[in-house]
């Protein structure tokens, strides 16, 4: 007996919020990508909690399905952030204005 | 509240302070450390809810290779300290929409009585994990490294400098060419 399965997703909630709003509020890219890495992560507990509490190998199989995305993501996002670093000369997403009226 | 309760609660505990620490720290690389933390804590969770081989996937994948990217991405660049907190508005409306989603989310596990029910110990040993994958997932495990493969061309594509690759360009600034016209290299 571990705890009831609300509060697995209530933890894994708490963690997504938690990386979209690092998401959302955080001016650096950087930052904008770990907050969606910590979202990845947060869908891992919650699918890992699920498959413990309808005792389904299923739920486990999708968390590797969620590595290989994060990874994939992360590889391709920091090479977006160098190239954007490149072209402009800054890593801060204020700073991409250009098209503003 | 069991043993298992008690271990749960601990971990969680680990995770959300680290987490906070790493989404309001000032510079990067702080919060990249807190996060290996809580990619740590999260390894710890997976094993307590039974997935072992999931536990050491998340340890070597996110908190090993994903992580040293960041840094090492993050040593490259520089980017410096930002200021966490720019203009308290633009951090208010965020949270307070998270803490709505929050509370929404609480009441309506609180309202569904179907999940009271605790859960119980079980593991999935490697062995009966792997060949429940490869028997009912194999499709979309060929999928995921064909993603990979993408991933992998497409970070190469946004790597390279303006037309050339590093290697080509390096190559050409030992061997006392001019690395700055654009032409074919050979053309006199």
């Amino acid at each position: 007996m571990i705890v009831p399965y609300g509060q697995v997703i209530l933890l894994a909630g708490i963690l997504f919020l938690m990386g979209a709003v690092c998401a959302v509020a955080r001016r650096s890219l950087i930052m904008i990508l770990i907050g969606v890495e910590i979202m990845l992560n947060a869908a891992g507990i919650a699918l890992i909690g699920a498959s413990l509490y309808w005792q389904a190998l299923d739920g486990q199989a999708f968390v590797i399905f969620v590595m290989a995305v994060a990874a994939t993501e992360v590889a391709v996002g920091l090479a977006l952030i160098v190239y954007s670093q490149r072209r402009s000369g800054s890593v801060n997403a204020d700073s991409y204005n250009i098209m503003k009226g | 509240m069991t043993l298992y309760g008690g271990i749960f609660y601990a971990i969680s505990a680990i995770i959300l302070i680290s987490t906070g620490a790493a989404i309001t720290r000032r510079s990067p690389v702080h919060s990249v450390v807190y996060l290996v933390v809580s990619f740590f804590g999260t390894a710890l969770l997976f094993y307590l809810l039974g997935a072992p081989l999931l536990a050491a996937l998340e340890v070597i994948i996110y908190a090993g290779a994903i992580m040293v990217l960041f840094l090492f991405i993050i040593m490259t660049l520089q980017p410096g300290s930002q200021p966490v907190l720019p203009a308290v508005l633009k951090w208010t409306f965020p949270i307070v929409m998270a803490f709505i989603c929050l509370g929404l989310g609480g009441l309506l596990m609180f309202v569904n009585a179907g999940m009271g029910s605790k859960l119980v110990t079980a593991m999935a040993s490697p062995l009966s994990f792997g060949h429940f994958l490869f028997e009912y997932y194999w499709y979309p495990i060929e999928i995921a490294s064909l993603l990979l493969f993408v991933g992998l061309v497409g970070a190469l594509y946004l790597g390279k400098i303006e037309g050339k690759f590093l290697v080509k360009r390096d190559y050409e600034k030992k061997m006392g060419g001019s690395s700055q016209d654009s032409g074919p290299p050979g053309k006199e």
